[in-house]
């Protein structure tokens, strides 16, 4: 573990001194602050019951369909087994589960990604690259209407510009004596391989991925937000396991998203000259917590697995 | 260990070898097992495996054979609690559960359209089945039990094809704590959130799915 800790102060340094070449990926990487105060709820995105029996309502449950079950409704834009809702609970309507009501009022957005301000149906077409391990849709495309109709209908009375309270994955602090894969292994072994499998690759039932893979060629590569130990970690002691949220210590989130972002996976998709070393300089070095490029157990991550 | 040791433990391993070859799964499921307290499962499963809906005897065909070697187990020890089904298990060896269990996931299972998250959800027992009631941290069914319920690996047995008496039967038992067998109580923080009128409308939403084909 001290070995980590000094690649990654190292890292820290030298990142520092690169810092103008660094271009990060920053999804997913949200701020924290807009907290809820006592007694204030969050926002509440409308009924389904409530939608109009119109083409636009028709539109919206498209995007709906979508998001909930990706992998057969946008299957030309999905390269693993994940579908959207795995990441964005309820639906993507669940607060502190980055739900679609704290994003789509955020867009147009400026990223340093890409130095531009981006549109949503810009920031959608990086959750297939890099979650879904995909291909972006068009931005004309049904896909992104439908994912856009759906988004905006849940946003109907958000305001706009606003950093709402729960529009993140709620922060968790560091172990003092930072993570611990092993004790992420046996954590993964008691709380997880029910649903998620002893080796990560989820279960399948009727042809179809149920319980999501969290690593190999299946899973999400490591251009996604989930890669980082620390949005990984934020993730888990929110929402895992299903239904039991919160009944994770926050070193036990730590140590198994550790654990989970220790394995390979499918490789970034900005990959730099071939370079895993290049890749990590130019979008890992300064990326939250994260294992790209790193050795672990005598084993570089970031190879990539197909 | 004296070499001329080793003959015997090869007469014991070939003994026991024939001794779990002996254990017929389907003769265990039609005649009972060899201690007589371990009475003919097909006596109330019903001969094709299908249950009785009416008396609330569960479906066994097609359930995959950890989930019912589990289940079996747990009769045995008390964790699942049945007056009926515990000193048939006690009466039942370690080959007669493997051999009845692997048998009976072999049996055809009756076959659902695949229904998920994406389907339209009107009304309280299909809006929990494919939507839950995340306010109360209640997941979708399927979620975990599969698209329609069908059932996803040892752990996640099948809701659909199963009656209304057995599966709101189960959930009350949840509960009441007289059932506390599932892998770190994930069906049971689940059951204590649902009201009565939820168990009632879940249950008969997953046995009244209607299959296709099958065994019947």
């Amino acid at each position: 573990m001290r070995t980590y800790w000094l690649t990654m102060l190292a890292m820290a340094v030298s990142g520092a001194s690169l810092a103008a070449e660094i271009k990060m990926d920053d999804q997913s990487q949200l701020t924290q602050k807009a907290a809820k105060g006592a007694g204030e709820n969050f926002f509440q995105p409308p009924q389904e019951k409530d939608l109009p029996a119109n083409a636009y309502g028709e539109l919206v449950q498209h995007g709906r369909a979508i998001f909930v079950d990706t992998q057969k409704y946008a299957a030309e834009y999905v390269g693993n087994g994940m579908n959207c809702t795995n990441c964005h609970l309820d639906q993507g309507r669940k607060a502190n589960s980055a739900p679609l009501w704290g994003a789509y009022p955020m867009y147009p957005a400026y990223r340093k990604k890409n130095d531009k301000v981006n549109s949503y149906a810009e920031r959608i077409q990086g959750c297939f690259q890099f979650s879904m391990n995909g291909k972006p849709p068009a931005a004309d495309s049904h896909v992104i209407n439908a994912l856009t109709a759906y988004s905006y209908w849940l946003s109907t009375g958000a305001p706009t510009g606003q950093e709402l309270p729960g529009r993140a994955y709620p922060e968790v602090p560091q172990p003092k004596g930072g993570f611990d894969i092993a004790k992420g292994k046996q954590i993964y072994a008691e709380q997880c391989a029910v649903c998620h499998s002893d080796n990560g690759q989820g279960q399948q039932a009727g042809g179809a991925y149920v319980f999501p893979p969290l690593w190999g060629k299946d899973s999400f590569n490591w251009g996604a937000g989930m890669h980082r130990i620390n949005t990984a970690a934020a993730f888990i002691k929110e929402s895992m396991p299903l239904g039991k949220g919160g009944s994770l210590s926050d070193e036990d989130a730590w140590h198994v998203a550790a654990y989970m972002n220790s394995h390979e996976r499918p490789q970034d998709p900005r990959l730099v000259e071939g370079s895993v070393e290049k890749t990590r300089v130019r979008y890992h070095a300064n990326d939250g917590v994260n294992l790209y490029g790193q050795e672990v157990d005598g084993v570089v991550l970031g190879q990539g697995i197909k | 260990m004296k070499l001329t040791h080793w003959p015997l433990a090869g007469v014991a391993a070939l003994l026991l070898t024939m001794q779990a070859q002996a254990a017929d799964g389907q003769k265990i499921y039609a005649q009972g097992g060899a201690n007589p307290a371990a009475m003919a499962c097909g006596t109330c499963h019903g001969a094709d495996a299908m249950g009785m809906a009416a008396a609330g005897f569960p479906r066994l065909a097609g359930i995959s054979a950890g989930y019912t070697r589990k289940q079996l187990e747990d009769f045995r020890s008390g964790a699942r609690s049945n007056p009926v089904m515990q000193p048939i298990a006690a009466g039942l060896s370690d080959e007669e559960m493997d051999a009845v269990a692997a048998m009976l996931e072999a049996r055809p299972a009756p076959v659902f359209a695949s229904i998920g998250r994406a389907e339209k959800a009107e009304g309280v027992g299909p809006r929990l089945a494919l939507r839950g009631a995340w306010e109360r941290n209640i997941p979708e069914c399927v979620a975990c039990h599969g698209p329609a319920g069908i059932g996803v690996g040892e752990s996640f047995p099948p809701l659909a094809g199963q009656s209304t008496q057995y599966l709101s039967a189960q959930l009350n038992a949840w509960r009441q704590g007289t059932r506390k067998n599932d892998p770190n109580d994930l069906m049971g923080h689940i059951a204590r959130a649902m009201t009565d009128d939820e168990v009632q409308a879940v249950a008969e939403y997953f046995a009244g799915l209607e299959h296709k084909g099958g065994s019947q």
